[in-house]
């Protein structure tokens, strides 16, 4: 179970496939569009549950609660050593 | 209750673009494609000094020019005798937020705050929702910004994810969505939802807002070199940063050619989910570039203030693979490590550069932070991972989303022209869509003329030819 207060992130479907815009590419118009945003849970709730979250800026949005304390974990990445070689031909 | 379907959403879209934003913009209308473009621009009621005091107070503006003195010798020695301009950069990442993007969000923040709106909302998934974001915080305004962030596999692009990551450290709500372009639907939803101001990047207080970058470019190379720039590149996608820097620079009479810079991602759907992730870049790009110049207003407001063709004189193309190169070479031998859209230009300029004669002035529009997900390391290693292939040698071998090639030595760095009256005529096209062009008035003929930097007679003959 997740305490309510904790920072969290849901999924909400925003349009099923057959809800989306016209004219869209035969893979992307066969997926769902889905928001997900992070906020602070509301009440207690197990993951995979209908819960609701207040964003950053106090605003409430609903979803299933997906993820407990979202974080970045973005990188530099693995190194592409054939960058390092870059500069000494100039 | 209201609808919520997409399509009585999109219908809205007019009276919600009303509420929020405070302007009415059938006022400037002259027919289906034709509208006053300098009235709309004036009647923000904002002048170029109004604009700098205000950017002023949120640490926007009067960002350094630096010469690359290496960068430009190595480039001399690729070049024939007497050719090799010096090549000077404006270093925007110097701006809160790392981008000239801060420009841009600036005078809507100030305008949302004067007229008493909540907060601020805008659809993006670059600098500029950290722009928003940034300038929100220090007037003290809410915001949220919406993001096309992963695709059907719930992978994000690594430069969007550190957009994200940047939004919320400024405060913001961040909605991240997956592919599409239904993003504006979702905007328009909030936007009725919250009754916050349009920050979109396409108003006039937007591109008022760029203005100053180019009136300061002239300002430091006069005072610096007792002339004029002789070229000024600017990295092009959806053409705010051209036109506002163009007409900064014409407002302080300066001549210098307008060159646009664009990378190359030919071949690649930008709506398509599996596409998504087979580009190294997210913004800067053909993608945008070219559908933008060639149609502005397939924007979030009615007109777009973003018209580039209006003031471009030349495109350049460049692949990934050089872009990733110079970047390299900026670091290395100019100390200096910078983000991906400023770096495309700078790849387009060691091209202008080497063609140019020695004592002339190319300018680099802007930089823009670079680190963890935005670094060239990162795109190169993404790609990798997402099957692409990466090698050494003659970058006429990149494939947009199949190949990225880097250079073997700065020699190869040449990219390519895009044909402008190609574009010209490709906007044409758009145009007759709009309004059939045997409905086309003196009026008419003459905003097209103006928008595509040509005389009437050229689009005569052009459309007749459609
Ligand atoms: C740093 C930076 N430079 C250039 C651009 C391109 O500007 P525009 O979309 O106005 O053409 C963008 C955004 O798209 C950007 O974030």
């Amino acid at each position: 179970m997740i305490k309510a207060g904790t920072w969290v992130e849901i999924e909400r479907v925003l349009l099923r496939p057959d809800q989306r815009a016209a004219g869209l590419p035969t893979d992307t118009a066969a997926t769902p569009y889905l928001l997900r945003l992070s906020g602070f849970l509301k009440a207690d709730a197990e993951l995979g549950s209908e819960v609701v979250v207040t964003s950053l800026i106090g605003h409430e949005h609903c979803g299933v609660l997906r993820l407990e304390n979202p974080s970045y974990a973005h990188s530099f990445g693995n190194t592409v050593p054939e960058l390092l070689q870059i500069g000494r031909e100039v | 209750m209201r609808d919520l379907s997409y399509a009585a959403v999109m219908a809205r879209k007019n009276a919600i673009m009303k509420a929020s934003m405070g302007m009415d913009y059938d006022t400037f209308a002259l027919s289906p494609v034709a509208f006053d473009y300098e009235r709309m621009m004036r009647e923000t009621g904002y002048s170029l000094e109004d604009v700098a005091r205000i950017q002023a107070d949120t640490k926007v503006g009067n960002t350094p020019l630096f010469e690359l003195t290496r960068l430009t010798e190595a480039v001399r020695r690729t070049a024939a005798p007497g050719k090799g301009a010096t090549i000077l950069v404006k270093d925007e990442a110097a701006n809160a937020s790392g981008s000239f993007k801060a420009r841009r969000a600036s005078i809507s923040a100030y305008e949302a705050r004067k007229k008493g709106y909540k907060g601020l909302a805008a659809a993006t998934s670059g600098n500029y929702g950290a722009a928003v974001a940034s300038q929100a915080a220090m007037r003290g305004l809410k915001c949220i910004i919406l993001q096309e962030v992963f695709d059907s596999k719930g992978i994000g692009q690594p430069e969007i994810v550190e957009k994200s990551r940047a939004c919320e450290a400024y405060g913001a709500e961040v909605q991240r969505l997956s592919v599409g372009p239904e993003l504006f639907y979702q905007l328009l939803m909030t936007l009725e939802e919250t009754g916050f101001f349009n920050a979109s990047l396409y108003t006039p207080f937007g591109i008022k807002g760029v203005e100053t970058l180019g009136v300061e470019i002239a300002q430091q190379v006069r005072a610096r070199y007792r002339k004029d720039p002789d070229a000024v590149v600017i990295t092009h996608a959806g053409g705010g940063n051209l036109t506002g820097t163009a007409r900064g620079l014409l407002a302080a009479d300066c001549k210098a050619r307008i060159v646009a810079c664009s990378v190359d991602l030919g071949g690649l759907h930008m709506a398509s989910d599996s596409d998504f992730n087979r580009k190294s870049f997210t913004t800067g790009h053909t993608g945008f570039g070219v559908p933008f110049a060639t149609w502005p207003d397939r924007v979030d407001v009615p007109r777009n203030a973003a018209r580039s063709l209006r003031y471009m004189d030349e495109y350049q193309l460049v692949t990934q693979g050089e872009v990733f190169y110079v970047t390299e070479l900026l670091t290395k031998l100019e100390g200096l490590e910078r983000g991906p859209a400023g770096n495309t230009s700078l790849t387009a300029a060691v091209t202008l550069a080497r063609q140019m004669d020695r004592d002339q002035i190319v300018v680099v529009q802007e930089t823009e932070y670079t680190g963890a997900g935005k670094h060239h390391n990162r795109q190169l290693s993404f790609a990798r991972e997402n099957g692409i292939e990466v090698r050494v040698g003659d970058p006429a071998g990149n494939v947009p989303g199949k190949t990225i090639v880097l250079p073997e030595h700065l020699d190869q760095v040449r990219g390519r022209v895009q044909d402008m009256d190609k574009l010209r005529r490709s906007y044409l096209k758009n145009a007759a869509k709009a309004h059939p062009v045997a409905a086309w008035t003196e009026a008419d003929l003459a905003f097209l003329a103006s928008d595509l930097k040509v005389d009437a007679a050229w689009v005569q003959q052009a459309s007749a030819e459609l």
